[in-house]
């Protein structure tokens, strides 16, 4: 394990609480609580409301743990890269021990709520979610293989599934398809942002795909990815299991992301490139999910 | 000693956001043991 401590000076104060918030990695978070409520609105029963509350609190405070815990492990690499060289960790707000105590913390807090509130399936899955973010993707993956991202996207996959077990108590094809979907996403999503943040990862060491295998590669990769992640995308309507109000947005929002990708998988980059299809790509990938699974709950609700 | 008032001035934040997360969890474990009450359920 490449670990050491970053504490950029001595610590005089005890960490701010808005560091810990810092910590939980809130931006990522709203796209988790977003296809976590997703999830859950869409299965065919209802949830008591202040049970359906506390699902979603127990999957954002589970998220919010992975993510502390990742940027404990993570604070060497993360005082490297630009983007990340202002977390608390390597900024010297916070001692590494009060990271790892607050996210083993919150993980074990929110998977037993989960599991005496809601249910045990879902507090199964998010618990599964978690250690996989935490120990596949974080300790095992991310420093050693280009592949990192596409199996740690699993990990950003499981929110529709824990909604959707909160609420049901059971798996069924369309969480598993919308788990499909952003597993099948994560890479076109991040090899975007990777593209134009290339330098920074290669000077932390991480070896993103297009630090290891070079532009061009890369951008095969995302173009590849892009062709199941439409296909899974339409899957839903294609296979009764939504009304045309999903299939509708669905198939125009997969055809802009399609478009967007061949144009970042058919290019390359020139001198003093601004790597503006790159950046629109990495946009409309997250505004694609939300609209997709969006249209999902409309579809379910209003269909 | 500016030092020790800020120390105390940054653990006071602290508790009072703490104070009102427990609270928070105070309403919300009511909230749940009524809804579970209400649906029958032994636990």
């Amino acid at each position: 394990m490449k670990m050491n401590t970053t504490t950029a000076q001595p610590l005089l104060l005890p960490a701010d609480w808005r560091d810990f918030l810092a910590l939980t990695k809130p931006r990522v978070m709203t796209l988790v609580v977003f296809t976590g409520l997703c999830g859950m609105l869409a299965a065919p029963v209802g949830i008591d409301p202040v049970l359906g509350f506390t699902a979603i609190l127990c999957i954002a405070l589970g998220a919010g743990a992975a993510g502390a815990l990742n940027q404990w492990y993570e604070s060497d690499i993360d005082a490297v890269m630009k983007r990340t060289a202002g977390r608390p960790l390597p900024a010297g707000r916070m001692d590494r021990q009060s990271a790892l105590h607050f996210g083993v913390g919150l993980a074990a807090f929110s998977v037993i709520l989960m599991g005496l509130a809601v249910n045990v399936l879902a507090a199964a899955i998010l618990t599964v979610s978690i250690l996989f973010y935490v120990l596949v993707y974080t300790v095992w993956l991310k420093r050693r293989t280009p592949q990192n991202i596409v199996i740690g996207g699993a990990a950003g996959a499981f929110p529709p599934l824990i909604g959707w077990a909160a609420a049901t108590g059971d798996v069924a094809t369309l969480p598993v398809l919308l788990f499909t979907l952003v597993f099948l996403w994560t890479p076109p999503h991040f090899w975007a942002l990777a593209l134009f943040m290339k330098s920074d990862y290669a000077a932390a060491g991480v070896p993103m795909l297009p630090v290891v295998a070079g532009e061009r590669a890369t951008r095969v990769q995302i173009g590849l990815y892009t062709i199941p992640m439409a296909a899974v995308a339409i899957a839903p309507w294609a296979l009764g299991l939504t009304g045309a109000i999903y299939g509708v947005v669905a198939v125009a929002t997969t055809l802009i992301f399609g478009a967007l990708a061949l144009q970042v998988s058919l290019r390359s980059t020139a001198m003093g490139d601004t790597m503006k299809p790159e950046k629109r790509l990495f946009a409309w990938s997250i505004l694609y999910l939300f609209i997709l699974f969006g249209a999902l709950v409309v579809d379910r609700w209003v269909g | 000693m500016q030092n020790e008032d800020e120390i105390r001035a940054r653990q006071r934040s602290r508790a009072r956001v703490m104070a009102l997360l427990l609270g928070a969890f105070v309403i919300l474990v009511f909230a749940i043991s009524i809804v579970k009450i209400k649906a029958g359920m032994p636990h």
